[in-house]
């Protein structure tokens, strides 16, 4: 275990999409690996079709949420809602996003208007480190349920070699704190991912824990 | 088995904060614990709901927080460990009896913890309940982390025995709802029985007794004060001239900030865990060795204006500041960025964060929001249109006090239907305030968890004083907000779950209100002509809006949706369904080629079929 290590991940997503699964995964797994972690989540109100956000802090840091501009990974469910985590991001945050759009009620009756995904796109991408995008939604679907998103986004997070530890890891939680009945599409879901980003990403070198 | 009683001593597990706290409940041998459910509290009394079907501890989802706290102080007064969870304005609920009960004193250990929400994430203020320990003279914990919340209900049952006193344990939001590597103690069984040993003279509160248990409470803090001094949660950290006292969730942003801009060797941490009454020696001692103090709390210069108290006693003038135009707000919640920021400003030291990017200013407009909505299908949404039409029918203009729940939610366009909303049951109150002020025809909203929380008094002031409103109770069956926990009106009721259940029909019309309907908010022709009706009467009138919440039952019974509705062709865009009705589901096509025709979404569309019956476009797939 590094002590050096400190790592603060930042999920956004649409209620009901599972964010909050992810980021619990996610601290399982750095917790298994040996490293400090700290989840926050949002429970209540919001779960209610609206923004659901989560954090995961890896390393030596006390606090459990992210101020803006002080996210190292953004993981978005979706992608106006990777738009606007912009503001938690800095200028070399890495952030993976489905390219899916779930269109808001207030643009639905026409109140507001969604920006074209390829548009934000390139906004963002110029703002931060790195932009990684997937159908993850697609992936999801050819893993075996759509519902899986939350595990493609996973995978995609533990193929960048930010983490401090390898995505087995995070196999491993999967495969023993999921829904038996969902393990297999879940496990299928987070290689897809995984294989989504490998192929935008050239290897890099995973620290080991 | 639960995983709250799987894990074994020094075992380490990932545990929010509101599940640690029950945890630390069944390690100090909690025999009986109660709640009424409130974000962020829920989860401490979801969790012991469910370790309580595999073990002796007896739970119950109390009517309300003040009922919860009555049936947690019996059990104590009988000897027994209670843990009574509440949010923060479930406290001002519990008020009335809290205050005398630490006249009273407890038996068993009491443990009550006050949820805060500052933010206010899911809530209607973000008051600081600091101030219910003062008031009431009882202990106050502020813990920091999952641990130390696990770790303090340990210690506060001690503590409450020790000083036969209730103990309050203050969390925040960022306490509950946080997750952190917690080390498990050893399990302790409940205690199965307890007995209550008769003594009137000290639990009988008339004014004679009351003199004397006022004297004693205060003998009692005078024993937590000293007890303060000595408690591990209190610490003095660190060595340097310049002072910082924190407590709760601030104490970590502190820790990160100190870290971050490097001060270890100049700055002294006083890190409060025990916050009332306060340690006094312990604070000067801190108070004499720093040159100036920054006081890092979230909401109420609580602790700021008790430091200055101290130092006055003590002949201090040092600088003590925290709330300020430059410091800290009284304002929301804190975080590392912001905490800082300020403690750099405050020690006088260079630090320039980096830029904040502004999402609305790189996309040139405003970032559409995402509020929460009503669910498709939700039976709610199909009563607030039915109601739309029957006024606008009958040519009312009508004033709607809402209550506390999801349908709250009906204040958004196109609803439009609450006007006035300040806290649990005050629909009922409102409405007869409002009739009486005006000629407005008044229609209210309250939810059926609300309903028995704290509707039926003002229900039978209403009754009694031949008022003149239409009270609309939404009965899906469950307290949906908040996780859908059982209430007394429960249906269906979860499995397992024996609670004996009070029909909401039956009991209204034992009130002897004027008129009480009960419709299926999603049969729409019967309901329209029901409202109408009602509408059309006067004195107090009752509509039970009878459907089970959709989530609920698809958690409950695994029910998958068997049709989806489309637009057909025949649509002549009229925009009815988008300008009185809103359902998520249904809006415009986003498909260029569909010229922004309406169309369901199949994948939204819950199937519920209310949209068809005043639609002739719209039909079942």
């Amino acid at each position: 275990m590094n002590d050096s290590v400190q790592l603060k991940i930042y999920f956004t997503g649409v209620g009901g999409q599972g964010t909050l699964l992810a980021s619990r995964v996610l601290g399982e797994a750095a917790m298994t690996a040996g490293y400090a972690v700290l989840v926050s989540e949002t429970h209540g109100m919001a779960q209610r079709g609206g923004v659901v956000t989560s954090t995961v802090i890896i390393g030596a840091l006390a606090s459990p949420i992210i101020s803006p501009g002080e996210a190292d990974i953004v993981v978005s469910f979706e992608a106006l809602e990777a738009f606007r985590a912009l503001s938690r991001c800095h200028s070399q945050t890495v952030v993976i996003t489905n390219t899916a759009a779930i269109i808001p009620y207030s643009v639905a009756i026409g109140q507001a208007h969604y920006p074209a995904v390829e548009r934000l796109m390139e906004l963002i991408a110029p703002q931060v480190g790195q932009l990684l995008t997937l159908g993850a939604e697609t992936l999801a679907q050819q893993a075996g349920s759509s519902l899986a998103v939350n595990m493609v986004l996973l995978g995609a997070l533990a193929q960048t070699g930010r983490l401090p530890f390898p995505g087995k890891i995070i196999a491993g939680v999967i495969a023993t704190r999921t829904p038996p009945k969902h393990v297999d599409t879940n496990l299928r879901a987070f290689q897809l991912g995984q294989e989504a980003i490998a192929r935008q990403v050239p290897p890099r070198k995973l620290k080991t824990a | 088995m639960h995983f709250l009683l799987a894990g074994q001593p020094g075992d380490k597990c990932l545990l929010l904060g509101n599940e640690a706290m029950a945890r630390g409940a069944l390690e100090a041998g909690v025999s009986l614990a109660t709640t009424y459910p409130g974000t962020p509290a829920s989860e401490i009394g979801d969790r012991l709901y469910q370790v309580a079907r595999e073990t002796e501890l007896y739970f119950e989802y109390s009517v309300n927080e003040k009922v919860a706290l009555e049936v947690a102080m019996g059990a104590a007064a009988a000897g027994l460990r209670t843990l009574c969870a509440m949010k923060h304005v479930g406290v001002n609920v519990a008020a009335d009896t809290l205050i005398t009960l630490a006249y009273a004193g407890v038996k068993g250990g009491l443990v009550l913890v006050s949820a805060d929400d500052p933010a206010m994430f899911s809530s209607q203020n973000e008051q600081d309940n600091r101030y219910y320990a003062r008031l009431s003279g009882l202990p106050l914990l502020e813990p920091a982390s999952p641990q130390e919340a696990k770790d303090m209900v340990v210690y506060a049952f001690a503590l409450s025995e020790a000083l036969k006193l209730p103990v309050i344990l203050r969390t925040t939001t960022r306490i509950n709802h946080a997750r952190g590597v917690v080390t498990l103690g050893r399990l302790k069984a409940p205690q199965p029985h307890g007995y209550f040993q008769k003594d009137p003279f000290r639990q009988v509160l008339v004014p004679m007794v009351a003199r004397r248990a006022h004297a004693r409470l205060l003998q009692q803090q005078a024993l937590a004060a000293q007890e303060a001094e000595q408690c591990p949660f209190n610490d003095i950290q660190g060595q340097g001239p310049w002072g910082v006292v924190a407590s709760g969730v601030s104490v970590n942003y502190v820790q990160d900030a100190i870290a971050d801009l490097g001060l270890a060797d100049r700055v002294t941490m006083l890190k409060l865990g025990f916050t009332h009454p306060l340690p006094a020696e312990l604070i000067g001692a801190f108070l004499g060795q720093v040159e100036k103090v920054l006081v890092v709390e979230e909401l109420e210069p609580y602790l700021e204006e008790a430091l200055r108290a101290v130092a006055q006693s003590q002949g201090l003038t040092l600088p003590i500041q925290g709330k300020a135009p430059e410091l800290f707000s009284r304002l929301y919640e804190y975080h590392p960025r912001l905490v800082r920021q300020v403690i750099a400003r405050f020690f006088g030291i260079d630090y320039q964060p980096p830029e904040v990017l502004g999402p609305a200013q790189i996309l040139g407009c405003p970032v559409p929001e995402r509020p929460p909505t009503l669910c498709p299908g939700c039976p709610h949404q199909a009563m607030y249109y039915t109601i739309k039409i029957a006024l606008e029918e009958l040519g009312l203009d009508a004033v709607f006090p809402s209550d506390i729940g999801c349908y709250t939610l009906g204040l958004l366009p196109p609803l439009g239907m609450a006007d006035y909303m300040i806290s649990m049951g005050a629909s009922i109150g409102t409405a007869a305030g409002i009739s009486r002020a005006t000629d407005q025809p008044v229609v209210a909203f309250i939810g059926d968890s609300t309903f028995f929380h704290a509707g039926i008094p003002p229900l039978v002031n209403a009754v009694h004083h031949r008022h003149n409103f239409l009270l609309v109770i939404l009965d899906n069956g469950t307290t949906a907000m908040t996780g859908h926990q059982p209430h007394p009106g429960v249906k269906p009721a979860p499995p397992g779950y024996d609670g004996q259940r009070i029909d909401l029909k039956e009991l209204v019309q034992a009130l002897g209100v004027d008129a009480v309907k009960v419709v299926h908010p999603l049969q729409y022709a019967p309901t329209l002509q029901t409202v109408k009706e009602l509408l059309s009467q006067s004195g107090v009138r009752v509509l039970i809006s009878r459907a089970p919440c959709l989530l609920y039952v698809q958690r409950l019974t695994g029910h998958k949706k068997t049709r989806t509705f489309y637009v057909g062709p025949e649509c002549h865009d009229c925009r009815h369904c988008l300008d009185y009705f809103g359902c998520p589901a249904l809006h415009p096509s986003l498909v260029p080629s569909e010229g922004g025709r309406m169309v369901i979404d199949a994948a939204l569309c819950a199937g519920c079929g209310f949209c068809s019956q005043w639609c002739e476009a719209i039909h079942a797939q």
